[in-house]
């Protein structure tokens, strides 16, 4: 279900806009035009953006202007793109950062 | 080749560059957003005389005029490094260098995080980023939510969510730690709350504000203050009832709370959860200084202000040749301060590059900052106006050892 605030009883109602088609994860989802990644995915319910790099705890918005990183995630094949920044384009792949190895680290995995 | 480049399309940044481009300047304005307005896009707050403050339309006032006047405005662009050259400034950007005789700075405030056990789950986001959700991009951030921080800012955008349909369960204070500091007291952040009381609707703060003059009473207050709390527009604000921990396995599920005393510390025997689907953390803004600090601004830091602040006169000016601050970079404000202060630092460009016949024009603006500070209905510190003095003496000092 949208989560869009189509109707503002002080900023008026959103003008009509371009459907957008985008993926997160392979799976497919819709976006407006002029909608950032991360708004769009919140719309359709999507918060979890990333896992922790070496935890894999799940990680969302946090500031939703660019400033703390939380959001990042891989657009089109190029890593630490920040969904809260970025605009959707029609047909881009959007994919969430998923745990790295760390076989440096005592008791770490080395996949 | 530019004869000013700005930094921060924001009310600070957008005003100075109508100013510089009206006296002939070429200028361009770079923005890491995706579009221009900076903190103007959130905002939405009802005028004394009841009419609305409407952020996103004076954004877009402020751009059509900038662009009007020949202003180049590029939006999506990151500056990450600031350094002098012989001929003046080299900005580096995620779109290339740019060189410029001057520079202004205008990368307003950030906000400060909060940390909260917990805080990492997802539906978890700072009160701005609410905002921009809910103002700007039109996406309800959740249906029933916490705010954890009370301040004249989280209390405003609270409102706002309300506005948009997303139900605000209660404000309430974060842990008291060494990095919450006063905003986990309530006694502290009664006292702040009283400071802009005259603004509140509710009969109850107004009372309060007459009442509690002294700190003696301050401390009844507190001591007295309704367990449920006090509620503006239908939200509670329970100032005696922090936050222990944001709870849930993937994302939001709830909050765990318990009384607190007037210092702030958990009353044994009153933990209780809570549920939402999101929470809001507000640690309040401080100025986004990273940039004139690379620059090699001198700073000064001044509580008042929102904390290090770089050193510049009344004309916008730093020490640094060819370099100018605007707007919250140089202390907390409302947007209107930001406003005046961004035409006074256009003028003063304007002014060292000769471009400025009229110099009165100069002198009418920085007399129009001081009158809007004045004339503010919110300040966020009750000592703005001895902090912005502090800083003035600071760059009359700093521009007598340098002569």
């Amino acid at each position: 279900m949208s989560q869009r605030i189509v109707d503002h009883p002080v900023l008026g109602s959103l003008a009509a806009r371009n459907q957008l088609r985008f993926t997160f994860n392979g799976t497919p989802y819709s976006a407006y035009e002029g909608e950032t990644i991360a708004a769009a995915l919140l719309a359709s319910g999507v918060r979890t953006l990333r896992v922790h790099e070496e935890k894999g705890t799940p990680r969302g918005i946090y500031c939703n202007i660019g400033h703390c990183y939380e959001c990042r995630v891989n657009v089109d094949g190029v890593p630490t793109v920040r969904a809260c920044m970025t605009l959707v384009q029609d047909g881009m792949q959007v994919t969430a950062g998923t745990v790295l190895p760390t076989p440096l680290k005592k008791g770490g995995h080395s996949q | 080749m530019i004869d000013a480049l700005i930094i921060g399309a924001g009310p600070a940044g957008l005003s100075a560059a109508i100013a510089c481009a009206k006296q002939g300047l070429s200028v361009r304005v770079v923005d890491e957003f995706y579009r221009a307005g900076g903190r103007l896009l959130g905002q939405l707050h009802q005028e004394p005389d009841g009419t609305w403050w409407n952020g996103i339309d004076e954004a877009t006032r402020l751009d059509r005029e900038a662009r009007a006047v020949g202003v180049e405005i590029e939006c999506g662009v990151s500056v990450y490094n600031v350094v002098p050259s012989p001929t003046g400034w080299i900005v580096s950007t995620t779109t290339g260098e740019i060189e410029t005789p001057q520079l202004l700075i205008a990368t307003g405030a950030s906000e400060t995080a909060v940390p909260v056990p917990g805080w990492t789950l997802p539906g978890t986001m700072s009160i701005g980023a609410a905002q921009v959700m809910t103002n700007v991009q039109r996406v309800r951030v959740g249906e029933r939510g916490v705010v954890i921080g009370v301040n004249i800012l989280s209390v405003a955008i609270a409102r706002e969510l309300q506005l948009a349909g997303i139900k605000i369960d209660r404000m309430i204070l974060p842990p008291v730690s060494t990095v919450t500091g006063n905003a986990g007291v309530p006694e502290e952040v009664m006292r702040s709350l009283l400071r802009v009381a005259h603004l509140a609707p509710s009969p109850i703060i107004r009372w309060g504000s007459q009442l509690m003059k002294s700190t003696w009473m301050q401390r009844l207050g507190v001591s007295l203050y309704p367990p449920q709390g006090f509620s503006m527009w239908n939200i509670p604000i329970q100032l005696r009832t922090a936050a222990l921990e944001i709870v849930g396995t993937s994302q939001v599920e709830g909050v765990r709370i318990a009384r607190i005393t007037p210092d702030g510390q958990p009353v044994a025997g009153t933990e209780q959860i809570i549920p939402a689907d999101f929470v809001c953390i507000a640690g309040g803004l401080s100025p986004l200084a990273e940039l004139a600090a690379i620059a090699g601004c001198p700073f000064a830091y001044v509580p008042s202000l929102g904390g290090h602040v770089p050193i510049h006169n009344d004309q916008m000016q730093t020490s640094l040749p060819g370099l100018f601050v605007a707007g919250n970079i140089t202390g907390v404000e409302s947007a209107k301060v930001a406003m005046a202060q961004g035409t006074v630092a256009g003028l003063s460009m304007s002014y060292s590059r000769g471009a400025l016949s009229d110099r009165e024009l100069l002198e009418n603006a920085i007399q129009q900052v001081s009158s809007v500070r004045q004339r503010a209905t919110i300040q966020f510190h009750p000592d703005i106006v001895e902090g912005r003095a502090l800083v003035g003496n600071l760059a009359l000092a700093g521009s007598v050892n340098q002569s």
